[in-house]
């Protein structure tokens, strides 16, 4: 067995007993846990008239209609829906880490007057509900002559607090030998930050990424707000108005569904590891 | 000022201005923006106009209604839409307790128990519209699977069981949007904090624990709880957080807000009051009480966790 700190936990097994019972709850919870999930998928395969045959629960598809999909991803265009979440979420990612990255290496590192006084304001707007500075952006990016384009999705996400102080605590964290030998050879900050700092973060950085692409792929108000075209539509609104017009079709409904996840399940599979420091690494400073 | 911090404080500039600029037009002006909408009647059409505090008295005032003969709130929709969202609130205890069990089984030596982790935070990993939507499917009145199992299971114990009409009954709309919310939740975010809360007990502690005869019900109430009560705060801190700012997207998606405006919550009515009757200054006067109450309420779980919780 895999020898980590995961292994390293306080329990015991004191018995068979215990660990057959361990195992019995844990199973229950794990049914429970994935049968909406199979009956998603049960449901994206049947045809239409299965679904709606009342009083009949079958484990297993009545045939593997699999013409389901295609005719969801027609019905919902799913291609540019996609492409719109994609374009979205890599830039604004892409964004995000960048400008989080650079602050906190100014928070962590430069000694700068009012430095502590920027960074309180940083955490204080932390606590802000989304509500509160949702309005002045909506009016802002009209003002700009922005609603209904990929910036209004894009630009307002790429600033945030929270990345820079998560990236802040992490960089405060590393030790700074390697900097002061770098500034001693008359490496630049921007030498620092690009050279030591960044490759030393990768944790912290692929954290940041993977939670920063969550958030804009999965992002449903502020599209809602700022998009009316359907071409500029993400992923979220589209399957959102598919279910709200087709209101009984529910293999393609799922079908939709199962396609909407795959990037998502596909990310959880390469980067499991980074979801759960994540997690962690929020709580621990938070 | 030296040459050198000189030097410092203009790369610092460098640094800083991407975020900064964001974060002033996006964040910090906005947040004042706001406060100051909440003092006018503007409906983008024509230009704001001042009202002073009447979108705060229509919001929290009351008056004597003539025909009634009883008085009654300014904004009756407000106060029920609190209720709701307070009601859907009180399934975090329920969730948080949920979660550090599940976090308690899994934080032993056994093997398999990385699958079973993978497969409680798949709801989370996949929590969104699609996730809605199949909730919304699941629960349909005739055909969903949670009645059609009811039913099978009255048929089995040879009496007609109808489940109710979840999303599609006031009295069962707010119940089920809780038990979809703990069954997304249960073994994600809070479960992770709580497993690494466990896994940073002393073993120390509980082989004192052991040593005095304490049964592990005795230990875990003595070393374990004590031990992780940082974590459960910071999880109830983040919850009330997120509570009082929840339940859009499942309105947006599943209910449009109700039946009769059940399922409506703070958050939910803030946007439509915004985005569809175009009340600009009244929403964000809604908006900036929500901001003050979560405010309040951290300050003072802040204030009495502070007495319960050990730090280490």
């Amino acid at each position: 067995m895999r020898r980590s700190t995961d292994d390293a936990g306080m329990a015991r097994p004191r018995g068979a007993l215990k660990a057959a019972a361990t195992y019995i709850l844990l199973s229950l919870g794990a049914v429970s846990m994935l049968l909406p999930l199979y009956w998603m998928l049960l449901t994206s395969l049947e045809p239409g008239d299965v679904a709606f045959s009342s009083g009949a629960i079958h484990w297993w598809p009545s045939k593997f209609l699999w013409s389901n999909y295609p005719e969801a991803m027609k019905a919902v265009n799913i291609p540019r829906l996609y492409l719109n979440s994609a374009i979205v979420a890599i830039i604004g990612t892409f964004g995000q880490v960048l400008t989080s990255s650079m602050a906190a290496f100014a928070f962590a590192r430069l000694s700068f007057p009012g430095r502590d006084k920027l960074f309180f304001a940083y955490l204080a707007t932390m606590m802000v509900p989304g509500s509160v500075t949702m309005i002045p952006n909506f009016v802002l990016l009209r003002w700009f002559g922005w609603i209904d384009t990929y910036q209004a999705l894009i630009i307002p996400g790429m600033f945030s607090a929270y990345g820079t102080f998560l990236l802040r605590q992490f960089f405060m964290g590393l030790p700074t030998e390697l900097e002061d030998a770098a500034k001693i050879d008359g490496s630049s900050y921007l030498g620092i930050w690009a050279r030591i700092t960044l490759p030393l973060s990768k944790p912290a950085l692929a954290t940041l990424t993977t939670f920063t692409f969550m958030g804009f792929w999965g992002s449903y108000m502020w599209p809602l707000i700022i998009i009316q075209s359907e071409g500029l539509r993400t992923l979220p609104i589209g399957l959102a108005s598919f279910v709200g017009r087709y209101s009984a079709e529910y293999s393609l409904w799922m079908a939709a569904s199962v396609i909407a996840l795959v990037p998502v399940l596909l990310l959880f599979m390469f980067n499991q590891r980074y979801f759960q420091e994540g997690i962690k690494m929020s709580g621990i400073k938070g | 000022m030296s040459k050198s911090s000189q030097k410092e404080t203009l790369a610092a500039l460098g640094f800083l201005t991407p975020n900064l600029l964001g974060f002033l037009a996006f964040t910090l002006v906005p947040v004042f923006w706001s406060l100051a909408l909440a003092f006018t009647y503007w409906d983008l059409f024509r230009p704001p106009r001042f009202v002073g505090l009447f979108n705060f008295v229509s919001l929290l005032g009351w008056h004597y209604d003539p025909y009634l003969k009883q008085t009654v709130m300014n904004d009756p929709f407000f106060w029920k839409y609190v209720g709701n969202t307070v009601f859907l609130m009180l399934a975090i205890p329920v969730g948080i307790a949920a979660s550090l069990i599940a976090a308690l089984l899994m934080n032993q030596k056994l093997k398999g128990i990385t699958v079973f982790r993978t497969i409680y935070f798949l709801p989370t990993v996949c929590s969104g519209v699609a996730i809605l939507v199949l909730w919304k499917w699941l629960y349909n009145n005739d055909i969903g699977l949670i009645n059609n199992l009811i039913a099978r299971f009255g048929d089995l114990i040879g009496r007609p069981l109808t489940g109710p009409n979840w999303l599609g009954d006031a009295a069962w709309s707010k119940p089920s949007l809780m038990l979809m919310g703990l069954w997304s939740g249960l073994g994600g975010f809070n479960m992770i904090l709580y497993l690494a809360a466990l896994q940073g007990v002393p073993r120390e502690l509980y082989e004192a624990a052991a040593m005095d005869g304490a049964s592990s019900w005795k230990s875990f109430w003595a070393v374990t709880w004590p031990s992780i009560s940082p974590t459960t705060f910071f999880i109830l801190i983040m919850s009330v957080i997120g509570g009082f700012q929840g339940g859009f997207m499942a309105a947006n998606v599943m209910t449009g807000g109700g039946p009769a405006g059940s399922t409506t919550t703070i958050e939910y009515y803030i946007y439509t009051v915004a985005f569809m009757r175009f009340l600009m200054g009244y929403a964000s006067a809604i908006a900036w009480v929500l901001f003050v109450v979560i405010l309040a309420i951290t300050l003072l779980t802040w204030r009495l966790g502070g007495r319960v919780v050990h730090y280490a």
